[in-house]
């Protein structure tokens, strides 16, 4: 199990979810119509550091964090 | 990097960080203070921020000033901060003036494309996402 967490004004409670890689929690959050408006404008970390591959591989106990657009200052 | 529930003590921390660093031999101290105006109707700002992710930024910002012999340090609001106070405050110092107004520029710039804060309008004690004025990160859409 992976946790998920929705930061900032997405404004959802952290989820478990069962994916062995961001590909496949990709395909299982773009199920849920209101979190799939957010995903392409939001950037992910794995356990606080950013990530940019898909392809990342995911093991139990990771945190992935939602990051929606940002507008510090 | 200093974080405070409300708005800013901007006098105690730009005298505390320049009377900290008067004997660090930087011939340059250059403050960025950011104020909030009023305007659409706000009463106040709002801000979320992620810890975690936003002192690894700073300190990879860090780093980069130290190899060019500078030092940056910066303080930002948590939750509401009324207009006409200050929610964030960013400083470099460093011993040329050129290095520390090149970094002043590009340390902010970034800041507001890549730190995780999200920013909110406070109107009528209502607090609405400023969705229009807001950033995807680098490296959004990964999911999408």
């Amino acid at each position: 199990m992976v946790t998920v967490e929705f930061l900032g004004p997405i404004g959802r409670d952290n989820m478990e979810v069962e994916a062995d890689s961001l590909e496949m929690l990709s395909k299982i959050l773009s199920k849920d119509e209101e979190i799939a408006k957010w995903l392409p404008k939001c950037a992910v970390a794995v356990n606080d550091t950013m990530v940019s591959d898909k392809n990342m591989k995911l093991k139990d106990g990771d945190k992935v964090s939602i990051l929606p657009p940002v507008c510090g200052g | 990097m200093e974080l405070y529930n409300g708005h800013l003590p901007v006098e105690e921390i730009l005298n505390r960080w320049l009377s900290e660093e008067m004997d660090s031999n930087f011939g340059a101290f250059i403050p960025f203070v950011g104020i909030i105006r009023e305007e659409g109707g706000i009463e106040a700002l709002s801000f979320d921020i992620y810890e975690p992710i936003l002192q690894k930024w700073f300190n990879q910002w860090q780093t980069k000033a130290n190899d060019m012999g500078a030092k940056l340090r910066m303080a930002h609001s948590i939750g509401d901060v009324p207009v006409h106070t200050s929610s964030y405050i960013s400083a470099v110092m460093s011993p040329k003036r050129k290095v520390a107004l090149r970094l002043i520029n590009d340390f902010v710039e970034d800041f507001k494309a890549n730190a995780p804060i999200w920013k909110y309008d406070v109107i009528d004690g209502k607090r609405v996402y400023a969705e229009d004025r807001s950033t995807p990160m680098d490296g959004a859409g990964i999911l999408a």
